[in-house]
This record gives C-alpha cells, sequence and structure tokens, in this order.
C-alpha cells in the first residue's frame, strides 16, 4: 500500500539511511594503489625495449666520458714525445724500451694524433663536451622556454601579444647564423671578463668556448620550447583546479609553478630531451667549422675536423669520434621518441 | 589572407631590421676593430684606413651609412680580400652553393618522398622495418661525418669519385649526397607518418570503392594531401642546406658561399661576415615566408587567422 512518491516532496527516505552492507563497502576499498602520472609513463617507457637500449648506451657513454678520464693515466692535452701519429695498440720505440725493461706502458687504445696526444682519452673528454653541452643546453633552454611561455599563456591578453611576437621573431631568425656570430664576437669580451676582472675567473676552467656556446643556445633555442608550453597552459589555465587555486588565493607564481607546469610536465620532458641531441650537434657542428670549444679542450667536432687532413692514411681517427657523436645523438633521439610515446602520446606525428 | 600576408612581410621586415642592427652590434663589439691584425698597422695608417671606410665618425652615423647602404644592396667593400667587394664575393659563391644546394634540395625532396610513401604503402613488412632503421639513423648523423665516410670510401678505399671542386658532373655526387643525407632521411620519416594518416583516410576508401586504380588512388589522393607536411618542412630545409654547405664545401674545397662564409670567420674579415650573415639570412627569412604562404594557398582546409 505504499503510496507513489511525489517526485517534489522533501521527505527523506529513510532507506537511504540503512547501514552499508559488506558488499557496498568493498566497492570503496581501494584494490590498487592509484598510479601517478609519473610512474605510469615510466612503466611505457620501461617496457620499449628500443628506448631501455638507448638509455643504458647513454650510461655508458657518460661513464666513458665522465669517470673514464679519471682512471685513464694519460691526460687530453699531455703530447708524449715520440709517440706521435701512432695505430691503434701500437707502441712508439721508447715505450717498447721501457716495456723491455720490465716497466708496464699502458697501451694507447685507438693510438695517438699528430701531437703525440692519445686518441681514446681525447674521445672521451670529447664526448664529455658533447653531453655537458647537450645537457646544460637544454636545462636552460627547459627554464627559460617553460617560464617564458607558461607566463604568456597564463596572463594572455596583451603581455601574451607582446611576448609571443618577440618569440615570433627569434623564431624567424635562422639560428646558426645568429650562432656563429655570436660565438665570433662574444669570445673577446668574456675573455676580458675571465681574465681582467675578480670573481669572474670561473669562466677560464669551464672554457670561453663553452659558456659561449651556453649563452647563445640559451639566447636562441628556448623559443620552441616557449611556443609547447605556452599552447599547453592556454587549454590549462581554463580548468577547474586552476580556479579552485585562485578562490582559494593562491598567488600567480605558486598557480604557475604548482599547478600549470607541473601539468605539462609531459611536453616539458619529451621537449627538453629532444633538444638534447640537437644542441649537441649545432655544437659539434660549431667545433667542425673552429669556432666552437677551444683547443686544447677536444670535442668530438674538433677531433673529426682535425682527423680530415689525415683521411687517407688515419681514417680511424675520423671514425672514432664520428661513430661516437652520431651514437650519442641517435641514443638521445630513441630516448626522446621512446618518452614521447610513453609521456606525451598526443605528439606523436 | 590579405591580413595574414601583411602580417607575417611585417615580421619578416622586422626581423631582417634585428638581424642587421644586431650583426652591427656584434661587429662594433669586437675590441681593436676590424684592421687589428697580428701586425699592427701604423698609427697613420690605421687612422687612413678608418676614414677611408668611415669608422671614425659617431657609432649611430655608421649605423645610419652601413643601413642606408644596405638597403641599397651595397655590403662594401671586403676587408681581407683587396680589391674585391662582399657583393661580388657574395654572388659569385652563391651561384656555385645554389647549385650544389639546389640539386640537393631536389634529390632530398624526391628520394625522401619516394621512400616515405613505400615504407607507409608496404607498413610492417621488411622494406618497411629498413625505411625507418635506416632514416632513423640517418637523422643522427652530422653532415661532417657522412662527407668524410664518403670520401674515405668513393675517394681513397674504391677511388671512384674525384674529392675536391666542381669541375665536372662527377665531382657534383658526393657533395649532393652528403647535404641531402639528412634531409632526405627527414622527409622519409615525415612523409611515412604523413601517407600513413592519409591512407587511413574515408575519401582512401570512398576512392578504393569507387573502383579507381592504384596509379590514380595514389597520386591523385595520397600523395597530393600527403605531401603537406613536407611542404612546411622546405623552409627549415633550405636552412639546413644553407648551414650544411658551410662544413661540405669546407670538405670538399668548393669555392661557394658557405666556404667564404667560413673562411671570412677564420681570416676575421668582418664586413664579409656582416654581408654574408644578412644575405644568408634574408634569404633563409624570405624562403620561409613565401613557403608559409604557399602552405595557406595549396591547402584551403588551413583557417586564415
Amino acid at each position: 500500500m505504499t503510496k507513489e512518491k511525489n517526485p517534489l516532496s522533501l521527505q527523506l527516505d529513510v532507506s537511504d539511511f540503512l547501514p552499508a552492507d559488506s558488499e557496498e563497502k568493498q566497492s570503496l576499498v581501494v584494490m590498487r594503489k592509484s598510479v601517478s602520472f609519473w610512474r605510469d609513463g615510466m612503466r611505457r617507457f620501461k617496457r620499449n625495449k628500443i628506448a631501455m637500449v638507448s638509455f643504458a648506451v647513454i650510461i655508458i657513454i657518460m661513464i666513458f666520458a665522465f669517470i673514464g678520464p679519471v682512471i685513464y693515466p694519460y691526460s687530453y692535452e699531455q703530447q708524449i714525445r715520440g709517440s706521435e701519429n701512432l695505430a691503434p695498440m701500437e707502441y712508439s720505440e721508447q715505450e717498447l724500451e721501457l716495456m723491455a725493461q720490465g716497466q708496464s706502458v699502458f697501451p694507447h687504445f685507438l693510438g695517438t694524433d699528430s701531437l703525440g696526444r692519445d686518441i681514446m682519452i681525447r674521445l672521451m673528454m670529447g664526448s664529455r663536451v658533447s653531453l655537458l653541452v647537450g645537457i646544460v643546453a637544454s636545462a636552460l633552454v627547459l627554464l627559460i622556454g617553460s617560464l617564458y611561455g607558461a607566463i604568456a599563456g597564463y596572463f594572455g591578453g596583451k603581455v601574451d601579444l607582446v611576448m609571443m611576437r618577440i618569440v615570433d621573431i627569434i623564431y624567424t631568425v635562422p639560428d646558426i647564423l645568429i650562432i656563429i656570430l655570436l660565438m665570433v664576437t662574444l669570445k673577446y669580451p668574456l675573455e676580458n671578463l675571465a681574465n681582467n676582472v675578480p670573481g669572474f675567473s670561473w669562466i677560464n676552467t669551464i672554457g670561453v668556448g663553452l659558456i659561449c656556446i651556453f649563452i647563445v643556445f640559451a639566447l636562441l633555442y628556448w623559443v620552441g620550447m616557449a611556443r609547447i608550453v605556452r599552447s599547453q597552459i592556454l587549454t590549462l589555465k581554463e580548468q577547474e583546479f586552476v580556479t579552485a587555486a585562485k578562490a582559494l588565493g593562491a598567488s600567480h607564481g605558486r598557480i604557475i609553478r604548482k599547478h600549470l607546469l607541473t601539468n605539462c610536465m609531459g611536453a616539458l620532458i619529451v621537449t627538453t630531451t629532444l633538444q638534447i641531441p640537437s644542441s649537441i650537434f649545432t655544437e659539434s657542428f660549431l667545433s667542425f667549422i673552429g669556432i666552437g670549444v677551444a683547443a686544447p679542450m677536444p670535442s668530438l667536432g674538433s677531433m673529426a675536423s682535425q682527423a680530415i687532413s689525415g683521411i687517407t692514411s688515419y681514417p680511424h681517427r675520423l671514425l672514432a669520434p664520428a661513430i661516437m657523436i652520431s651514437l650519442i645523438i641517435l641514443s638521445f633521439n630513441l630516448i626522446g621518441d621512446g618518452l614521447r610515446d610513453a609521456f606525451d602520446p598526443k605528439l606523436k606525428d | 589572407m590579405a591580413k595574414y600576408i601583411i602580417k607575417r612581410v611585417l615580421l619578416a621586415v622586422v626581423t631582417l631590421w634585428l638581424i642587421a642592427t644586431i650583426t652591427f652590434i656584434l661587429m662594433n663589439m669586437v675590441p681593436g676593430g676590424p684592421f687589428l691584425a697580428e701586425k699592427a698597422p701604423s698609427e697613420a695608417t690605421l687612422k687612413a684606413l678608418n676614414e677611408k671606410y668611415g669608422l671614425d665618425k659617431p657609432l649611430i652615423v655608421q649605423y645610419g651609412n652601413y643601413m642606408s647602404r644596405l638597403l641599397r644592396g651595397d655590403m662594401g667593400p671586403s676587408i681581407k680580400q683587396r680589391g674585391r667587394t662582399v657583393n661580388q664575393i657574395i654572388s659569385n659563391g652563391f651561384k656555385v652553393s645554389a647549385r650544389v644546394g639546389g640539386i640537393s634540395v631536389l634529390v632530398a625532396v624526391l628520394i625522401g618522398i619516394t621512400l616515405g610513401s613505400i615504407a607507409a604503402m608496404n607498413r610492417s613488412k621488411w622494406i618497411d622495418n629498413v625505411i625507418i632503421v635506416v632514416s632513423t639513423c640517418g637523422i643522427a648523423v652530422p653532415s661532417f661525418v657522412v662527407s668524410t665516410v664518403l670520401m674515405i670510401v668513393f675517394s681513397v678505399k674504391l677511388k671512384l669519385l674525384p674529392t675536391y671542386g666542381l669541375s665536372s658532373p662527377l665531382h657534383y655526387i658526393m657533395p649532393v649526397m652528403a647535404l641531402s643525407f639528412y634531409p632526405t632521411a627527414y622527409i622519409t620519416r615525415l612523409m611515412r607518418s604523413s601517407m600513413l594518416e592519409v591512407l587511413g583516410q574515408d575519401y582512401m576508401r570512398t576512392a578504393r570503392a569507387k573502383g579507381l586504380s592504384q596509379f590514380k588512388m595514389l597520386f591523385k589522393h595520397a600523395l597530393r594531401n600527403a605531401i603537406l607536411p613536407v611542404v612546411t618542412y622546405l623552409g627549415p630545409l633550405l636552412a639546413y642546406t644553407l648551414t650544411g654547405s658551410f662544413v661540405v664545401e669546407k670538405i670538399f674545397t668548393i669555392p661557394g658561399l658557405g666556404n667564404d662564409f667560413i673562411s671570412s670567420i677564420t681570416n676575421r674579415d668582418y664586413t664579409l661576415i656582416m654581408g654574408t650573415t644578412i644575405f644568408l639570412a634574408a634569404l633563409i627569412v624570405t624562403m620561409n615566408l613565401m613557403v608559409d604562404i604557399a602552405y595557406k594557398l595549396i591547402d584551403p582546409r588551413i583557417k586564415l587567422k
């Protein structure tokens, strides 16, 4: 005899307030830990065999480049008299004499160059320079590009208009030309700064060439990153959690750092990783044409350039840096592709 | 459309002005001026030289002179190569570079499109896998590596091809291969993914259902649509070819603009560096502009803002 309930009635239905039975309780128990964005991406990344192999290759090259020189008995600028132009694993007469006397002489795995410098250690140092350039330049690009893009996207309106016009202009500038120009001209003021102004002598320890490269990459390469971040922020900032954060009184800086940038992590990781090989590419190109890292510090590009004159008799001198640089770029490219598939499938073309 | 073109042209003009100004400022930042070589000239010579090139006037006047000369297309004399103007050097060098570069662009586009299409149409078959592997490795190899490896193989070991100069068609083979290697690999990848997307479209199924021949389907429907991303790549491709030519021309000793540019850097020939930079920048910016406008014109689906 239950009466049809008036839909407009405010009378409560008692059955809604009965204690939940065990079956209903079951549905609320967390069966599995919720997978965070990071962990989910890493899981997908780990499943990608090609990317994992490339990752291992990069780790090996890093050990080779950063730990290798520490334990290697020769130094990259050391010119061993009488051991010029040795073939791989060859010993000079003096060294053979020493060995005959019972001393142990460390072999030159890749031989020596025309100045008697061990090529293996130069290869290590060259890889170190390449990796440093790639990683530091990408970190700078990430820092500048993401902040710039986030500010432009978040504030919108006139700020965005002006900021993005600047990006457009830098984007149309042919980068290599300006980089070459900057490299040629920045050297003098930097050397001046390092030698004459107290507190800047650290520039000499890193090398003017490297600092130049960092500066010019930081000046020019962030625009791509800024564009990508801005377009992501434009959609993200309309979402409810941003409104909620604003309502709770969060400052602009906090919203950008804590809410917006963390939400475009995928794009940030992928773009940064893919920036590494392109920076390495450019650095080797600059060193090859003779305006990159300054001698005696070797770079893979300058080693290849020096090897060209002796290409007929010593092709291995060219092949060693060539293979190394291709391997580094290829591995980073493949890692970048793997990360893109794992973290940001939308970016896949 | 008109609004878009005007906006882009304005942007290009501003960019070029900016490049010219930056170039001017940077060149003036170099201490000691352009005449300071290892063998320092006497005070009087220096003064005469400075007067001759107008370097004794205040910077802002120099800037005005420089810009007005630049607008008239006059880049002044070369400082290190006596008796030659920058214009002459650029026009001589560019003729050579344009030939090598033009052939390379053509080769890269043709081979890239062909390989990319072949890979897409044979998806997941062995030929696709081979093309993917080769093109993935291809974009990881810098042009100086390609050039030198080609040189070792074809000139040193096989003794088939000449190593320097451009005196016969045979001389073109290695520089063109070296210059087009990276862009070919890049276009192949681009074309493959774009072709795969097009092949999955409804209109392709319709075309098949209409009973079109394989040939017609491919050339009338698939290729025309899939080629669009390649068109957008033409701008960067040109920039790559120009900068790649610096290295390739140096290795194969080709008397082109790239070679001039590199030697002007090592010689510190500032007017030539300046002139070449501005010339190449203008070329790249103009080409990019044309490519972008062409892209909007050929693809009616792209909304014009």
